[in-house]
């Protein structure tokens, strides 16, 4: 287990880290999930040593770390820019750390073959970083801070660099690895349908502090606030509530608890249809005290392309929306 | 960019035109004069006593004066590009100092340390008029060399690779050996050769400072001045020629040194 205690980070007048307290369970896969600026790069820099925190202590498994150089924790490290030794092949960016513990010469060899080939880089060895596409040289920075055995493998915004169809293919990739190898990973990422699709964990950060912490679906479905909420999903404004928009429930006639409203557009994106609804005002609500660039009482709701054929939406309709969803937060 | 046909002939003629002008013209007709009265007479004048104690000097004060500003132009480097104290502008501007100052300053300056009734014109053994002096005077005017080439290579390839070695075990002085220095050793190599230009080629500030004794604290460029000076022209052009020999085996040396692909 990794567990950091009440850390603190200011660089100058800046506060990256705001008393921050996570545990990571052993074997997990663990996403720190935030915006630019919210320190979860700097959350993860702590824990492999690179930077020192102010004050607060960093466990790993067990040994307090928090005065430990990066060389002695055991730790794997993987760079959004790859940091590849540039002048090395393949085989002795791979072998790096092996080579520095001294490791005998056939095992060495025996061992690099076998990570790249779990890399999917067989036949590569001789190549140079510069003659690897950026997904290839992701893989073998990988390679090469799996061959230590690390404890715990650290991941920086890891496929930050790459476009978009890679980064789908080497997220299902790592998480498949990481099942296979069960090595302790935390990674760090802004992109919150990565961090859903391959955590065990998801710990939501903004502004040095942590907001939340826990399993994908627990945080999409209770989400503690409405940073967290807005950060995992689309939010649309209710009344004095915020919903998914998937939980907002269409219909042609009042019912329990349903609010008038006029359908202001309608977005056909495939399965999904978006409707562009407008609020009546009714008893105090929507006052105007919106979000600044969006219309009085205006919420945006997201049906089955086989709801809106069932309901016939036409733009300027009249329609009765409700809430149903377990998931809202008061705005 | 495109550029019309006469503008590029014309452009190429003046760039051709102005290096054969300044630079093969005078340097072939140095090689020409040299051996115009033949072999036999080029290498007389070179292995006199007084000729193979300057070459020796020479070489000497370049083997002792290059290291050194490596070294120091090495570390240098790493604390302009990565470091972060109190007066990093000051050191950046002090390196420039030798290109500012003229070589005859420099050379004056050391004079007003070590010489007599100076700072440090106390010390048991001589500085000025003897070969420590010459060797202080070349470690001076070629200090900026190998900083200027190394820095801009070092903020370029950034510290990710040095902390992806550090994560992966390797301690600072491992680090440097295996990832910093190959990633720069370009630099380095260029700065060398020039520094080695510099040192070989230094005249202003060695001639105020070394006394000019001949066989003793002569080095090759006072030697040239000296022949030319007595009306001794082929011997001039024969030191000349050992120099600009030098400089190219220098050039040469570097080019081969490192076999290793280069990362386009």
């Amino acid at each position: 287990m990794i567990a950091v205690r009440d850390v603190r980070k200011s660089f100058g007048e800046f506060v990256a880290l705001d008393d921050v307290s996570l545990e990571i369970p052993d074997g997990s896969l663990t996403s720190l999930l935030g915006p630019s600026g919210s320190g979860k790069s700097t959350l993860l820099r702590i824990i492999a040593g690179l930077e020192q925190p102010d004050t607060g202590t960093v466990v790993i498994h067990g040994d307090d770390a928090t005065r430990v150089p990066p060389q002695r924790r055991g730790i794997g490290f993987v760079f959004q820019h790859y940091a590849a030794f540039k002048h090395m092949t393949v085989r002795d960016n791979v072998a790096f750390g092996m080579k520095i513990r001294k490791q005998p010469k056939d095992r060495i060899t025996a061992r690099v073959d076998e990570l790249l080939e779990v890399v999917g880089l067989s036949g590569y060895q001789k190549r140079y970083p510069n003659q690897l596409s950026g997904g290839q040289r992701q893989r073998m920075a990988l390679a090469r801070a799996l061959a230590v055995e690390p404890r715990v493998l650290l991941l920086d915004e890891p496929f930050g660099a790459l476009d978009a169809k890679v980064r789908a293919e080497l997220r299902e990739w790592l998480r498949r690895l990481h099942d296979e190898v069960h090595v302790t990973t935390v990674l760090v990422t802004h992109d919150q349908e990565e961090a859903m699709a391959i955590s065990d964990h998801i710990a939501v950060m903004d502004h040095g502090r942590i907001e939340q912490v826990g399993a994908p679906r627990e945080l999409y479905d209770r989400p503690a606030n409405r940073f967290v909420m807005g950060f995992l999903g689309p939010v649309s404004q209710v009344g004095e509530q915020l919903v998914r928009p998937h939980d907002i429930e269409i219909s042609l006639a009042p019912g329990e608890g349903a609010r008038q409203a006029e359908v202001t557009r309608v977005v056909h994106l495939g399965f999904e249809v978006r409707v562009e609804l407008l609020l009546e005002a009714s008893d105090g609500e929507a006052r105007g005290d919106e979000p600044a660039g969006r219309g009085r009482g205006s919420v945006s709701a997201q049906i089955t392309r086989h709801e809106a054929e069932q309901l016939e939406l036409v733009e300027g309709g009249v329609v009765w929306v409700r809430t149903t969803g377990r998931t809202a937060v008061p705005a | 960019m495109t550029v019309d046909r006469p503008w590029r002939i014309g452009l190429r003629s003046f760039a051709l035109g102005y290096l054969a002008l300044l630079l093969i013209v005078p340097i072939g007709l140095v090689f020409f004069r040299t051996f115009e009265h033949g072999v036999g007479a080029v290498w007389e004048s070179i292995t006199t006593p007084a000729a193979v104690s300057a070459f020796w000097l020479t070489i000497t004060v370049t083997a002792i004066a290059v290291p050194l500003n490596t070294v120091f132009g090495v570390l240098c480097a790493l604390a302009l590009a990565r470091g972060r104290f109190r007066g990093k502008a000051i050191l950046d501007a002090m390196i420039d100092l030798p290109f500012a100052i003229s070589p005859v300053v420099v050379g004056l300056a050391l004079i007003l340390v070590y010489g007599r009734g100076g700072w440090l014109g106390d010390l048991p053994f001589q500085v000025i008029f003897a070969v420590p002096g010459i060797v202080l005077a070349t470690v001076f005017i070629s200090v900026p060399f190998v900083v200027r080439e190394v820095t801009p290579v070092l903020r370029e390839v950034g510290d990710d690779q040095e902390q992806a070695a550090s994560t992966l075990g390797a301690s600072r002085w491992q680090s440097f050996w295996r990832v910093t220095l190959p990633s720069i050793r370009w630099g380095v190599a260029y700065g060398v050769v020039l520094s080695v230009a510099r040192c070989i080629g230094e005249f202003g500030a060695v001639s105020v400072v070394s006394g000019k004794i001949s066989g003793e604290t002569e080095t090759l460029t006072l030697l040239v001045e000296k022949r030319f000076q007595n009306f001794d022209i082929a011997g001039a052009y024969a030191a000349s020629a050992l120099l600009a020999f030098i400089a190219l085996g220098t050039l040469l040396a570097m080019t081969r040194i490192n076999p290793r692909r280069e990362d386009a």
